[in-house]
């Protein structure tokens, strides 16, 4: 077998952080918070998820990757519950935990569960406000009215998301003004502004140039200290710099998850293989 | 064939003439509607702008002058001769002529002269009535209109999930644009005039007008929600916004241009509408101003004089003469000023809020 790996191969390398996947995470036991049981998911009578299990790790990044409609994005949208917007679907069995609740249970608000469940999407879409408002939008419509306490978090939240510098003379100029890497880091802004536990990422870096995603990678990998992360993305490159655990999905079955150094360097599954190495996909 | 000079070089054949004949019969089309559109419209402001230009009057105080055409009540036209002279004036002119007449003959000893006018019925005085009335009715239908079409095209768009009854629904109300407004004249006399007992009233046409102008502002509220991106929606759900929320911070403000503007335009066209007003809210003439009315519920229940009707009235319903024309031209011209107004301020409306809102 000649060399196969992609992560050795990895062309964009050079460009953002260093290749990370090492196996550092597995020394200590990390403890789970969102444990995904027997999961079977349905768009109507169509099937999208086959027996899902799965468990994320807290604080971590766990990064889904596989082809095209293997479901990753079905996965993610069930747990923030954003499928519910979408007609006819339903967990016809299993279940999905956070911190031990049941968040399909009768007892769990949507609304709720998506504050402490953040999601960027695929395609940026900052609100057309300005980019202060853009902020708090979250925090409006949780009441908030003080001024210096959104003032503070505007400031808190952009920082976080490493943009307070580039637009802190502009907080009142339209959010859409700003670049393409700009606008999908306001809109992780936004996302932490309301302080979830998890932030969601359906490929957030694809609508970017390198050096944007760089620097949501960076992001990233500074968000995961306070954040449970989990991406979605197509980019072996991407999910080898900044993940630490990698899962793998395939027509709708979770073929493959571990760290993510043994993912890319040796899996154990030849599915997994052949994806990783490129060879299919 | 004759040797090409060049392989670039152009071809002429039946095809080409087609070609150039075709653009021509499509620009001839358009010009057609143009200038049969500038001469329906020039013929009514040539023939209509004098009504309006001739009856600036001087007065004694604030504001100085006043325009008899625009801000009158319409009036009787005698005609008579004295004194050999043509003399035209309106009904209440005439009765102070009269009366002064009268005077200076009784205190001079003289027998009271024999006014013989010929009278023609609205040749004289001024539309403000009806220039009121229709505002109203626009006002008022436009609101109706607004709050039930955009919150039927909310539940249609943001809210039902897709069923036979929502698709029903839809059916329908695309027909209702088809049904002639004769039929919703007869629909608002049965249902407001007589089954709710409002009579003739502003209230009755205003809900004749507001149903009549719904399709148009369901389809294009609807239109407009659809406009605003998706992402929108979800970005605002994800961050734990109730649907509700998300509608009234995040989709309704940016449809809102879209809304307005063609909602607005729907209106100042039914507005124009005769059929739909002249059983449930229009009179043919009415002394008072719709607010000279003496407790405020009574406002809502009073008939009006409109413009459309009275164009209608002064050009079918009475005799026709040589004075009545200003009158039916110059009312058809004030018309014409209303709707255009009502459309300029929707489109700058719309140029606000748009700028205010663009992705
Ligand atoms: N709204 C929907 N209605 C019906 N089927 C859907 C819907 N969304 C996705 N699917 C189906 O579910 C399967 C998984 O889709 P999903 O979007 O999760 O794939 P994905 O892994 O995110 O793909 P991609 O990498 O292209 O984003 C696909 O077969 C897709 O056709
Ligand atoms: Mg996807």
């Amino acid at each position: 077998m000649e060399n196969t790996s992609p992560a050795a191969a990895a062309p964009t390398r050079s460009l953002a952080m260093p290749l990370r996947a090492t196996p550092k995470d597995d020394a200590e036991p990390v403890p789970t918070l969102i444990d995904v049981r027997n999961l079977d998911f349905y768009y109507g009578a169509k099937q999208a998820l086959f027996d899902i299990n799965i468990e994320i790790p807290d604080r971590r990044v766990t990064a889904f990757i596989g082809p095209s409609g293997c479901g990753k994005s079905t996965l993610l949208r069930c747990l923030n519950r954003m499928n519910d917007l979408i007609d006819g679907t339903a967990v016809k069995r299993g279940a999905i935990k956070i911190r031990d609740i049941d968040i399909y249970g009768p007892s769990v608000d949507p609304i709720e569960l998506r504050k402490r469940v953040g999601m960027v999407f695929q395609k940026s879409n900052p609100f057309p406000k300005s980019i202060y408002e853009n902020i708090i939008y979250g925090l409006r419509i949780q009441g908030v009215k003080s001024k210096t306490k959104l003032d503070e978090v505007v400031e808190k939240s952009l920082r976080g998301a490493a943009l307070w510098d580039e637009v802190k003379d502009r907080l009142h100029e339209s959010g859409l003004g700003l670049s393409g890497g700009q606008q999908q880091r306001l809109c992780i802004a936004r996302t932490i502004a309301v302080e979830p536990e998890v932030i969601l990422m359906d490929e957030p870096c694809s609508a970017l140039d390198p050096i944007a995603t760089a620097k949501v990678e960076e992001l990233i990998h500074e968000l995961k200290k306070q954040f449970t992360i989990i991406i979605v993305t197509h980019s072996m490159q991407q999910a080898a710099r900044c993940s630490d655990r990698t899962a793998f999905f395939y027509m709708g079955k979770l073929i493959e998850f571990d760290a993510t150094h043994n993912i890319f360097m040796n899996p154990k599954n030849p599915q997994t293989e052949a994806y990783v190495s490129g060879r299919f996909g | 064939m004759t040797a090409l000079p060049h392989s670039f070089a152009p071809r002429r054949g039946f095809q080409r003439r087609c070609e150039s004949t075709i653009a021509w019969v499509f620009r001839a089309a358009t010009y057609a509607i143009l200038l049969s559109g500038v001469f329906v419209i020039g013929n009514i402001c040539l023939k209509g702008l004098p009504a309006v230009t001739n009856s600036f009057r001087s007065l004694e105080q604030f504001p100085y002058v006043t325009n008899t055409f625009l801000f009158e009540a319409p009036e009787s036209l005698y005609v008579f001769e004295q004194d050999g002279v043509k003399r035209e004036m309106g009904d209440k002119e005439y009765r102070s002529y009269r009366e002064a007449e009268t005077a200076r003959a009784t205190a001079e000893g003289r027998p009271v002269p024999e006014f013989k006018a010929a009278s023609y019925v609205y040749a004289a005085g001024g539309i403000w009535p009806c220039i009121v009335g229709t505002v109203l009715l626009v006002l008022g239908a436009m609101t109706i209109a607004l709050l039930l079409g955009v919150s039927s095209a909310i539940f249609l768009s943001e809210y039902a999930r897709d069923s036979v009854f929502v698709r029903f629904i839809r059916l329908a109300i695309l027909n209702l644009a088809g049904v002639p407004s004769i039929v919703f004249g007869l629909f608002g006399f049965a249902m407001f005039v007589l089954f709710f007992d409002w009579n003739v009233s502003l209230m009755a046409g205003w809900f004749t007008l507001a149903f009549m102008v719904l399709p148009v502002v369901i389809t294009a509220s609807e239109e407009a929600l659809k406009a605003v991106p998706k992402g929108f929606r979800e970005g605002s759900l994800a961050l734990g916004a109730t649907k509700w929320q998300t509608i009234r911070k995040n989709v309704l403000p940016y449809a809102l241009p879209g809304i307005l503007t063609s909602s607005i335009l729907g209106i100042a066209r039914v507005a124009g509408e005769t059929a739909p007003i002249m059983f449930t809210a229009a009179y043919v003439v009415r002394d008072k101003l719709p607010w000279e009315v003496s407790k405020f519920g009574d406002f809502f229940f009073q008939g009006v004089m409109a413009l459309p009707y009275h164009i209608y009235v002064v050009s079918s319903k009475i005799p026709q003469n040589e004075y009545t024309q200003g009158v039916q031209y110059g009312t058809a011209f004030v018309f014409l000023g209303l709707v255009a107004l009502i459309a300029g301020s929707s489109i700058l409306l719309r140029n606000k809020l748009r700028g205010r809102y663009q992705w």
